[in-house]
């Protein structure tokens, strides 16, 4: 099943490559949100409570404008019946997972190497904390994108929904997440945090329990 | 037809206890609520708004106990009895905003503050809104009973962490709220008896309320869909 999961990310890799429409649509969304906030802070100074916002804000709308992709592309080709034939649910599942979370990863390291070179206030006192606050929201970002886009891809309306859908679904993450980027900023311990870092865990925790039960559901529609 | 006279006079009865009885010092009389610092006459809400939330949190339960229920038997009743539940839980829960919100500018002095339960609340209000705008879009009948399901489903599993995590980032104006020192726990303590009583029979009255109205709604839909096969039928 593992090697399955593994090929069908591979599948997903190399047609990326080929027409680099994620790639491109996200790395082109990510410098217009970054410049249309720089032009509308101008000269001002901001403070380190809204840095952290606007960093979530950021990484909300770019993860919104293209995770879809995964499901939405297979819609698209009409390739989902073949896929349903020869893999499980549960492989398809973990194949776009894994192709999501590289994505998410990427552009969210893009991001945060950005926003420390543009912002003043960007400046991380404890590495370890916001390292993990990264790594922990980014996998609870990339499990819940991806349910919702298998929702979205077999539901009629295809771009405006996702972010309508997606946002109730990771407001906890996305609220604790600028949370802990804060204590990041002010160099809080990780003794300190552990009660945000365990809300990020368990609700990495559930929702990829419930997205693995549920998916069947879903594909089987 | 009983217990719909019950209900009239239930709910009756605690309107006009909830607004007329007076509020005093030392309450002395069977019917005077207690003077309860920080809060006074704005107390009375309790009687109204909280019931209406807790509407709105047992209306989206039962919408997600019936998509389970959905998911496990594929019957599309249980998927009318569902969307029958959400019809009134939205309306619940901008009842309860709204209120909340009046009620706020008076006792707090703004509308909006993002209070902990005034944050839950709108995340509420948007879960319904996204779950209806999902099954807006989807043509055919199974399909939409199933992914909307699946959505609240995962929405429900989310409900816990704006219990805990809310408070824990947002300083609380809510009486009741952990780091409140004025109005303090009111449901505990502060109440007297009386008061408890009417408060628990109105939530009692609400829930019967909204059960009796999910039942109405439930057979309207049935009905509209059977007069749409007729219709079609020629």
């Amino acid at each position: 099943m593992n090697s399955k999961a593994y090929n069908l990310f591979l599948k997903d890799f190399r047609s990326e490559l080929r027409t680099r429409y994620a790639i491109n649509a996200l790395a082109m969304f990510i410098i217009v949100a970054i410049s249309v906030i720089l032009f509308s802070i101008g000269n001002e100074k901001i403070n380190e409570n809204l840095t952290a916002g606007l960093f979530w804000v950021v990484i909300f709308f770019t993860a919104m404008s293209g995770l879809s992709r995964a499901f939405v592309s297979e819609e698209e080709r009409g390739t989902t019946l073949t896929l349903q034939l020869i893999a499980s649910p549960t492989t398809v599942f973990s194949g776009k997972l894994i192709f999501n979370v590289i994505l998410v990863f990427a552009m969210n390291a893009i991001i945060a190497l950005l926003y420390g070179a543009l912002f003043e206030d960007f400046i991380i006192k404890n590495f370890l904390l916001f390292l993990a606050t990264f790594i922990l929201g980014n996998i609870g970002l990339a499990v819940s994108s991806t349910i919702i886009a298998a929702i979205i891809a077999k539901a009629g309306a295809k771009g405006t929904l996702y972010p309508v859908l997606s946002f109730p679904i990771l407001l906890p993450l996305i609220l604790t997440c600028v949370q802990l980027t804060l204590f990041s900023f002010d160099g809080t311990s990780f003794e300190k945090s552990r009660f945000e870092l365990a809300i990020i865990v368990s609700y990495d925790v559930i929702m990829i329990t419930v997205s693995y039960l549920l998916f069947d559901f879903i594909w089987k529609e | 037809m009983i217990w719909k006279i019950f209900l009239f006079l239930l709910l009756a009865f605690v309107s006009v206890a909830g607004i007329a009885f007076p509020i005093v010092e030392k309450p002395s009389a069977w019917y005077e609520f207690p003077f309860i610092p920080g809060l006074e006459e704005n107390a009375k809400i309790i009687f109204f708004h909280v019931p209406t939330a807790w509407v709105t949190v047992v209306a989206f339960l039962m919408s997600t106990i019936f998509s389970f229920r959905y998911l496990k038997n594929k019957n599309l009743d249980d998927d009318l009895k569902s969307y029958a539940a959400a019809q009134l839980g939205i309306i619940f829960c901008i009842l309860a905003t709204v209120t909340g919100a009046v009620w706020a500018k008076f006792a707090w002095g703004a509308f909006w503050s993002w209070d902990p339960r005034q944050t839950s609340i709108f995340a509420l209000l948007l879960i319904y809104g996204a779950w209806f705008a999902l099954r807006s879009s989807i043509e055919s009948e199974e399909k939409r009973a199933t992914l909307s399901s699946v959505y609240s489903i995962i929405a429900f599993v989310t409900v816990p962490f704006f219990i805990f995590v809310m408070p824990r980032i947002m300083t609380g104006l809510h009486p009741g709220s952990a780091d409140d020192t004025n109005a303090g726990p009111v449901v505990n303590f502060k109440m007297n008896s009386n008061m408890l009583l009417i408060f628990f029979l109105s939530l009692i009255g609400f829930t019967i309320l909204y059960l009796w109205m999910w039942k109405v709604g439930y057979k309207s839909l049935i009905y509209k869909e059977k007069i749409q096969k007729q219709f079609l039928r020629g």
